[in-house]
């Protein structure tokens, strides 16, 4: 890790001054790490642990507001969000590790950045990292680089399974800068890598992530995370499926689903989730689905292998959420 | 380009020990630990949160101090495996891993035995499987994962013994 | 020998516990001599070519930084690659950390940043850019199967297979045939610790070398000779070892780099490495074996044709024995097998926990199971049909094998006879169940070893022996046996191990460590008990009853028998009776010591039987291993508790190696990419069902003086093997390359 100065403020607006060489420092679990590995290269850092965000407040619209320094750990375990919002606390225990957990905080979460192999090599040629310099990826050893959103510059899979819950849920990002305040739909955060994908999401220089709000979850027992990684713990997802499902009368009403593992940012096809609308839940309604979730799916060298799963892995997330048995994350039998 | 690391000031109490210092801001909480203050205990298996053999309790939470910048928890109380016995009694933790043969070349047990400790103040302790996905944190190359969950049971069934001791 | 246990054969806890459950347990990272200097490496992210430039004035800016060592800067050391040849006798031209600016390998150390604190040192290795001259490489294990060749010297524990009969004419007239290529992908040890060297400069100038390796006299001789030191400047310590499974045989490049970097600065100085530096030195082989069955109806095996290739560097021939097992443990009249090396341009491959026999017992016992469903017979009962009790390779008797007994005692301890015999027809709700079986053999090996027992003023028996303890249980076994062989209680005895000065000791590895260390401290406890009688019987001022042979030592006193049955010394009193403040006895242990004859002519191996379940969901593939039982017999058990631990250690790592561990080689670049615990996976805790360990009864007094195997390596073989034959039973599909991963 190289030197950098160190600053920890505890006004919003003494954080947000925005210049390209700051980063923000929250649970420190992505950004150590990745300073580490020589590939942030700060020349300050701005601790953002003495900011007030830091709490779990009820919305008026019944939904909730989760600050953006909550610890993953006392998100999963709040009484208000396992009890309204169980697709949320299942998805954050099905990442990373109790320890991480405790750090890591929401905000960090969204904001986490890709764990290809190449990116993390200072001595690969790696677009997100150095843009210009190629993606050693394409033609590499990428089985856990991401079938969708790909493009030529990078196919790096966005990692996180908390923001896959947030997508399913259809969650709001709260940031504020030194141009004021904005809300941000979670599922336009995060950014398609096209031609640049240095950018992983839409945060401006000096742009902070405050709260993340979540809209009422009529869901009920309709909802699962089902995640297939290559061990049975603290792995990340090969394949991973949020979803929530409105039922009524033995029928879908409305039907929400996103995608970890597979895709460069959380995936999410609206025409997909279209499809569920109005409909009893059955083996070729959930075949469509699938089909259309995965629709433009591009494999490289090692990662055909996610494009054969995926489509049974939602198949079968739809329907414990149909059922209403959502997958535990410590019993390791997928229902 | 390099960068000038301005010391800060460091303070924490660590195994309820005051600890005051200006530290550059890249010294980590376990480099701290192993190589300025001499606690060796905690150990270091990545040095990128992949592996758990760096836990200690930071205001009673596990965390990975490989990860945590020194000067980043101000006034924090720090726990490591060398503040856990006292008097030169070993916490039941450690006693039961001894029992149960919790270990082989004893590198991830201080943070095996960390976790543990605060996995019971958890309470993610209801049944083997819960035990293992709540202790999955801490890798054992060593392979000695059955001993450590039976030295948990052993703590959480004595715990259990205690409690209807005291409700009787 | 004859033992009467109380102390060999108990289950005693670990005497090195407190140690390691406080944290007090000094491993070779953590000395912290006073003005030491962290050394951070660097490594070259090219396969192959030639350094140009060295850019370190920017490193060498950092406050704090020392010295940057290169090949251009470094002090001097041998020249000759023979200099560098190390315990494990790879022939080759073993690799010359720093020797000049050629790159054999992705990883290679092309610099080392010295500097007084970890955070410079680190800082400074980022700033340091090096160009390089590129040479064409192959990193590529199926382009170097096409140069695969033999090795004109082999390596020294290479056993060539000896063919019998018409193994391709049997195969020809054989009615039922299974013929498949088999691949294990290369894996890393990765032990917990990674590999560090503290090197404290001692006042007249000798180097105290704190190293994480499982042979302190082997790398103290690799020093010296490689530095151009006599033996008596170096001193190599390792009291602790956090794991090494192999990645300790051989002198890794921190343990040189440092003690060079000592030489030069005249300073104490530390080299730890990385996680992504333990994916630069030794590894698991990639390995293909061609294997061909040949079978009568009755599943009476014919033939076994068995062809194996491991990969090895582009300077040093690394070989493994993985072709012969089968012939040696199956009863088979024609039988034959091919081994060669396929070079590649990386880092020479190692020895990693059960060499060879990890490798090639697991891919031919997932052969066996083929055939035997190509002959319809349970894969129990094949293994019992085609068993054979002698080493059917070289038509040699075996000290002993009860594989019959850990066969039966394994399968109904698993309940292996309620399996129904088609695959994909056990279901437990939604999830195939399958189970699977598959036998294990691993070599029970014995190398020349010495001990020292040392009664002192204090009472305490003292032991001493340069045998290392990698979380093999060494310390507590070594303590039962003295105990047993002195009549001392443990708590009084000491035991010193890790150190190059204490008497002579092989380097740790192929479970003889138990067999040899123990027979050695056997030796000197009983030398040391003769001694002390004999002093007694000279001392006139002892009390009669003590003089004469009627006189036990029990219990960590001396105690008169018979008539003087009421009669006891204390060991100190009896000491300072002699005159003497201690009496010592030092002993070496060889094979010959019991089994003399046997060593030539029998064959000895440890063996065992594995039973696993796994529960495999239909549509997704995903895998679980929900039970394991391994019955083992391996001679004698020093230590149930222990041992046992070893055993499931084993099965552990065989699981990764079933399921997860894969280093995956980027050939363009010739380096594994996925260098770190996130993306290569051992088993974590949820990935590991209870495990019951069994040991069959195996009583053999010729296979070592102790009578004992070893059991470091057995859990490996056949546990990997055992859950790909669940996997097809739950699945009907034969996966024959491990790992068995997701979207296989
Ligand atoms: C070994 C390991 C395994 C893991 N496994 C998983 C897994 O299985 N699933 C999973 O989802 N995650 C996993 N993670 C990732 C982990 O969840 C993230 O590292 C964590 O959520 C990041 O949060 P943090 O607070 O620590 O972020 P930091 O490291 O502090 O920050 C990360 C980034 O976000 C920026 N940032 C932080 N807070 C804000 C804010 N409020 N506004 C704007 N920018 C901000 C920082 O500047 C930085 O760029 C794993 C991590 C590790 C180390
Ligand atoms: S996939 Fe993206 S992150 Fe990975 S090397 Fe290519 S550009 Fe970099
Ligand atoms: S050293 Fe911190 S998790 Fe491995
Ligand atoms: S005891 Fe060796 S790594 Fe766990």
């Amino acid at each position: 890790m190289r030197s950098f100065s160190y600053s920890r403020p505890s006004a919003l607006d003494e954080a947000c001054q925005g210049a390209e060489s700051v980063r923000f420092l929250a649970g420190g679990t992505n950004l150590i790490d990745l300073m580490k590995s020589d590939v942030e290269r700060p020349a300050h850092v701005v601790d953002i642990k003495s900011l007030p965000m830091r709490d779990i407040t009820d919305r008026p619209d019944g939904g909730l507001r989760l600050g953006a320094l909550v610890t993953n750990a006392d998100t999963a375990a709040h009484p208000l969000v396992t009890g309204r919002y169980p697709l949320l606390a299942s998805a954050i225990l099905a990442g990373a590790s109790p320890q991480i957990r405790n750090m890591a905080t929401n905000g960090g979460n969204l904001n986490q950045r890709t764990r290809c192999h190449y990116f993390y090599d200072p001595a690969m040629a790696c677009n997100k990292r150095s843009p210009g310099t190629g993606c050693a990826a394409r033609g590499g050893r990428n089985r856990i680089m991401a079938v969708l959103g790909t493009s030529d510059a990078c196919i790096a899979t966005f990692p996180s399974d908390m923001c896959i819950a947030l997508a399913a849920l259809n969650a709001t990002v709260n940031l504020h800068g030194p141009q004021g305040e904005r809300t941000v739909s979670v599922r336009d955060y995060h950014r398609l890598p096209g031609d640049t994908p240095w950018r992983d999401n839409v945060l401006q220089p000096g742009e902070i992530v405050t709260a993340i709000d979540l809209p009422p979850a009529p869901f009920g027992p309709h909802h699962t995370y089902l995640k297939i990684r290559d061990r049975q713990s603290f792995a990340f997802a090969i394949v991973s499926v949020a979803v929530g499902l409105q039922m009524e009368d033995g029928r879908i009403r409305r039907g929400s689903i996103a995608l970890g593992g597979v895709g460069t940012k959380p995936w999410c096809v609206p025409e997909a989730e279209a499809l569920l609308n109005g409909q009893p839940p059955s083996h070729s309604l959930f075949r469509d689905v699938a089909e259309r979730l995965l629709h433009g799916a591009v494999a490289d060298r090692d990662n055909a292998a996610k494009i054969r799963l995926a489509p049974r892995v939602i198949e079968r997330a739809l329907w414990q959420a149909a059922v209403g048995t959502p997958q535990s994350q410590t019993d390791k039998a997928i229902r | 380009m390099t960068h000038v690391s301005v010391a800060v000031p460091c303070r924490l109490q660590i195994n309820g020990q005051g600890y005051a210092a200006d530290l550059p801001p890249s010294v980590t909480l376990l480099d701290l630990l192993r190589e300025r203050l001499g606690l060796i205990g905690t150990k270091k298996g990545c040095d990128h949160g992949q592996c758990g053999a760096c836990t200690v309790l930071v205001d009673g939470k596990r965390v990975k101090s490989c990860l945590i910048l020194a000067v980043s928890i101000p006034d924090a109380a720090v726990m490591t495996i060398e503040g856990i016995s006292q008097n030169g009694r070993l916490h039941p933790m450690q006693q039961a891993f001894i029992d149960t043969d919790a270990f082989q070349c004893g590198y991830c047990t201080p943070g095996q035995i960390m976790s543990a400790i605060a996995l019971l103040e958890e309470g993610h302790i209801h049944s083997r499987a819960e035990i293992r996905e709540f202790m999955s944190g801490n890798l054992c190359r060593c392979g000695a994962y059955n001993g450590i969950i039976d030295a948990i049971e052993r703590i959480v069934a004595q715990q259990r013994g205690n409690h209807a001791g005291e409700a009787a | 020998m004859n033992v009467i246990s109380t102390h060999i054969g108990q289950p005693v806890s670990r005497i090195d516990g407190v140690a390691k459950v406080t944290g007090q347990a000094k491993y070779a990272a953590e000395p912290h001599p006073p003005g030491m200097l962290y050394g951070v490496v660097v490594n070259s992210p090219i396969a192959r070519g030639r350094i140009e430039t060295i850019h370190d004035a920017e490193a060498r800016q950092i406050p704090g930084v020392i010295e940057i060592m290169t090949h251009l800067n470094r002090p001097h050391a041998a020249l000759f690659e023979k200099s560098y040849m190390d315990g494990l006798g790879v022939p080759g031209a073993p690799y010359r950390p720093l020797h000049d600016g050629e790159i054999h390998f992705n990883g290679q150390p092309v610099a080392v940043v010295f500097a007084e604190t970890f955070e410079a040192a680190r800082e400074a290795a980022m700033l340091v850019r090096v160009d390089y001259e590129r040479w064409p490489h192959n990193a590529n294990f199926e382009v170097a199967l096409h140069q695969k060749y033999m090795p004109s010297k082999t390596r020294s524990n290479y056993v060539p297979p000896k063919p019998r009969g018409d193994a391709a004419a049997a195969y020809a007239l054989s009615a039922v045939k299974t013929e498949g290529r088999y691949h294990l992908a290369p894996e890393h040890h990765n032990p917990m610790e990674m590999h560090a060297t503290t090197v404290i400069v001692e006042d007249d100038g000798t180097f105290t070398v704190w190293d994480k390796t499982q042979g302190p006299q082997a790398v103290q001789a690799y020093l010296a000779s490689a530095l151009s030191l006599s033996k008596d400047q170096v001193r190599v310590r390792n009291p602790y070892v956090g794991g090494a499974f192999g990645s300790g045989l051989r002198a890794v490049y921190n343990v040189f780099l440092a003690t060079l970097a000592a030489k030069m600065l005249k300073r104490a100085v530390r080299v730890t490495l990385t996680r992504p530096q333990m994916f630069t030195h030794a590894f698991r082989p990639e390995a293909v074996m061609d294997i061909a069955l040949g079978a009568s109806r009755d599943g009476t095996l014919q033939s076994m044709i068995v062809k194996g290739v491991t990969d090895t560097s582009r300077f040093e021939h690394n070989m493994e024995n993985i072709v012969i097992w089968g012939l040696i443990n199956y009863r088979c009249p024609n039988a034959t097998a091919d081994y060669k090396v396929a070079p590649r341009d990386t880092y020479t491959s190692s020895d990693m926990r059960a060499p060879g026999a990890a490798t090639g017992v697991n891919l031919l016992e997932m052969a066996i199971d083929e055939m035997a469903y190509a002959c319809g017979m349970d894969p129990l009962a094949f293994r019992l049909h085609n068993y054979s009790d002698i080493d059917a390779m070289h038509d040699m008797p075996l000290t002993s094998k009860a594989l019959r007994d850990a066969m039966a005692q394994g399968a109904q301890h698993f309940g292996w006879h309620d399996r129904s015999m088609i695959p994909g027809s056990m279901r437990d709700g939604r999830e195939l169940v399958g189970w699977g079986m598959a036998t294990g053999i691993w070599d029970a090996m014995f190398s020349p070893t010495s001990a020292r027992a040392r009664l002192g003023q204090d009472g305490r028996l003292h032991i001493a022996t340069a045998a290392s303890d990698i979380g093999t249980g060494t310390y507590t076994i070594l303590a039962q046996t003295a105990a047993e062989a002195f009549g001392m209680p443990l708590d009084r005895i000491d035991i010193e191990l890790g150190d190059s000065a204490l008497p002579e000791c092989p380097t740790e590895g192929g479970s003889w460590t138990a067999a040899s260390a123990g027979a050695a401290v056997w030796l000197a406890c009983h030398s040391l008990r003769t001694k002390l009688f004999a002093a007694l019987a000279r001392c006139k001022n002892a009390p009669s009853w003590a003089r004469q042979d009627s006189v036990k030592l029990e219990g960590g006193a001396l105690h008169g028998m018979n008539e003087n049955a009421q009669d006891s010394l204390s060991l100190s009193d009896a000491l300072s009776l002699t005159g003497q403040d201690v009496l010592e006895a030092e002993e070496t242990a060889k094979p010959g010591l019991r089994g003399k004859i046997s060593q030539m002519r029998k064959a000895r191996f440890t063996h065992s039987a594995v039973f696993c379940e796994v529960r495999v969901d239909p549509e997704l593939g995903t895998v679980r291993v929900t039970r394991l039982v391994n019955a083992v017999a391996a001679g004698r058990i020093m230590n149930p508790k222990t041992a046992a631990s070893q055993i499931r250690g084993a099965m552990v790592m065989a699981t990764g190696m079933a399921l997860h561990e894969d280093s995956l080689m980027d050939e363009r670049v010739g380096q594994f990419m996925n260098h770190n615990f996130a993306e290569y996976h051992i088993p974590a805790h949820a990935d590991i069902p209870d495990m019951d360990v069994l040991f069959v009864n195996e009583h053999d007094d010729e296979v070592s003086p102790l009578g004992v195997k070893g059991v470091g390596e057995i859990g490996m073989c056949g546990t990997a093997a055992a859950i790909a034959n669940a996997i097809f039973h739950a699945t009907g599909r034969r996966e024959r390359n491990l790992p068995i991963t997701l979207g296989a």
